[in-house]
């Protein structure tokens, strides 16, 4: 078997560049799908070469173990709903790390092998990554889920307690280090799983976004410590392609909410006090209202409209009513389009995916940079549960906690209608001016009771 | 030539060979440093030029490329001093089950939903 060691990397290689063209793919849908068979290829190849090369691999533990994930991991992707990716993908996270920290476990105890210090020093970096990527992303996925209070921990005594967590965590990886003492390398692994909890719980539901694709980034860098453990060059480069997508996935959330990294993962919720005290003049202001039929009739006669969905869309369920209704409208002439905040769903690309799955054709979905300048030429816009990300205050008011946050500039179109359950404020706490201008007009109710009530007024 | 010194030759030949098999811990560290480094920037290349509209599946399809990390559990997952079962090779096997989800599941999920991109195209 040993013979094929010499192929081994030059294997490798060929399987990293097919995980390169896996990503590279993804720049177009239709250069994605074959980019994924490639990710599919480069992986099995691996796996062949790894058993080819392992010195007295157990197969039938092997065998066992694959086809159980196979079953498992496939039913799952077949099966999960699209509203429930962000926790699916945090689960995923979550057993990265996991797997992570039962290797560096599993080479710890290896009999046979003595780590010397650079292998022992890249067995703890690579177990307390995982260790906190672990428990972080179960947290996330319990966030996501709502299995767990999305609600931030919050109290003075949770930055100490993180700090402890973190300074003991080295201490006795350090320990680990010096005297090779077994003990301390679990004591280790523990409080990095411990300190996993502490980093996210502070976390708000709403910041998950980010936080999603944080974690994303720590698997692969999971990964990529392992690698450096095994001197193995396949597992540093799918690693590091993965720990950099998340970085800038994570750098994209960030900029699309106004907030830096440091802000999300330390700072706690958003606005807070400056919204309660903006809301504060008490002063009734007057906007209009109108029901999903007057809604309807000003669609119909209009030549373009832009639809802005946000994530109560997808809370209703009402995506494939909107498709319909949009089908409808293009049916009598009227140019419809779909314009997507980078935060309209929660997590990175998630609205679109909600899309593509009610058959949105893929051109009429667009980028916020992509439409913005179109606004001005709109007759309609259609804001269904979405709002601070149709904050003109974001523009316009210095003073705002969002200022300076990039919104979808719907406030420019001719007419605005915005579908809303009542007036309360969004997820940032915020009044909307857009809601108080001469030309918008409310639709009160659940977000697809009024797009079916919409459909029906066009069919008419 | 003695055949002392053969003895040591070829004794520093196995040792080379074994080396060569294992030959991972012949990498300096630099070198993996360099591979880590170098791949980084190919990452942020690659991702910066994937369209927004694909970022879930994106994150789904690197979350099954992280499932790389099956390599690290298949070296785990081995016969240990001729005890097929041991603490190392169990670990490792978990290891392995855990992964595969991500790969298998993964791959999957991005496909369907790579799908779903496409098949509006009617």
């Amino acid at each position: 078997m040993h013979s094929l060691a010499p192929y081994a990397d030059w294997a490798y290689l060929v399987a990293a560049i097919l995980f390169i063209l896996a990503l590279k793919g993804l720049s177009s849908p239709l250069s994605a799908v074959a980019g994924n068979r490639y990710g599919m290829a480069g992986m099995a190849l691996s796996i062949i070469m790894t058993l080819a090369v392992a010195p007295n691999p157990n197969f039938a533990l092997i065998v066992v173990a694959i086809a159980a994930g196979a079953v498992v991991g496939i039913w799952r992707a077949r099966t999960v709903p699209m509203t429930q990716m962000p926790e699916t993908v945090a689960m995923m996270h979550s057993l990265v790390g996991l797997a992570a920290v039962l290797i560096a476990l599993a080479a710890v105890h290896h009999t046979g092998v003595h780590h010397d210090g650079v292998h022992r020093f890249e067995l703890f970096v690579g177990c307390f990554i995982g260790g906190i990527t672990f428990t972080a992303s179960v947290v996330a996925w319990g966030k996501l889920s709502g299995k767990l209070a999305a609600k931030p921990l919050k109290g003075a005594w949770v930055k100490p307690v993180q700090i402890v967590l973190a300074t003991a965590m080295f201490g006795f990886g350090a320990h680990y280090f010096i005297t090779e003492t077994l003990q301390s390398f679990w004591i280790m692994t523990a409080l990095s799983l411990v300190l996993g909890y502490f980093l996210i719980a502070p976390i708000g539901g709403g910041d998950m976004p980010v936080v999603v694709s944080m974690l994303n980034s720590y698997s692969g860098w999971a990964a990529a410590g392992i690698g450096f453990t095994l001197n193995n060059s396949v597992l540093i480069i799918a690693g590091s392609l993965v720990g950099s997508s998340g970085a800038i996935l994570s750098y994209i959330m960030c900029k699309a909410m106004n907030r830096s990294l440091l802000n999300v993962i330390f700072g706690g919720g958003m606005g807070g006090e400056t919204a309660v005290a903006a809301s504060g003049d008490g002063e009734q202001k007057a906007y209009k209202s109108g029901s999903a039929d007057d809604a309807a009739f000003l669609m119909s006669n209009a030549d373009s409209v832009v639809i802005v969905p946000g994530y109560g869309l997808a809370v209703s369920r009402a995506q494939h009513a909107l498709q319909e209704f949009a089908e409808a409208l293009a049916h009598k002439g009227v140019t419809v389009r779909y314009a997507i905040h980078p935060v309209a769903g929660r997590m990175p690309g998630h609205m679109n995916v909600l899309l593509a799955e009610a058959e949105v054709p893929y051109e009429q979905v667009l980028e916020m940079e992509e439409i913005n300048s179109d606004f001005s030429n709109t007759d309609v816009v259609l804001v269904i549960g979405a709002n601070d990300v149709v904050n003109p205050a974001a523009q316009r008011d210095k003073a705002s906690p969002i200022y300076g946050m990039p919104i979808l500039e719907a406030h420019k179109a001719r007419t605005v209608i915005v579908v809303k359950r009542s007036m309360s404020a969004g997820y940032a706490g915020l009044d909307n001016d857009l809601f108080y201008m001469d030309k918008t007009m409310m639709v009160f109710g659940d977000a697809k009771k009024v797009v079916e009530d919409m459909l029906k007024a066009t069919q008419h | 030539m003695t055949t002392e010194t053969l003895n040591q030759a070829a004794t520093a030949a196995v040792q080379a060979a074994q080396q060569a098999v294992t030959h991972a811990d012949s990498m300096p560290f630099v070198t993996i440093f360099t591979i880590f480094i170098l791949a980084i920037f190919v990452g942020y290349h690659v991702v910066w030029n994937v369209t927004p509209a694909l970022h879930t599946p994106l994150m789904a399809v690197t979350n099954a490329i992280s499932g790389i990390i099956v390599v690290g559990a298949l070296l785990q997952t081995v016969t240990v001093g001729g005890e097929t079962i041991s603490l190392t090779s169990v670990l490792g096997a978990v290891a392995v089950f855990l992964a595969s989800v991500n790969i298998f599941g993964g791959f999957a999920v991005t496909e369907r939903m790579l799908d779903m991109f496409k098949k509006k195209k009617k």
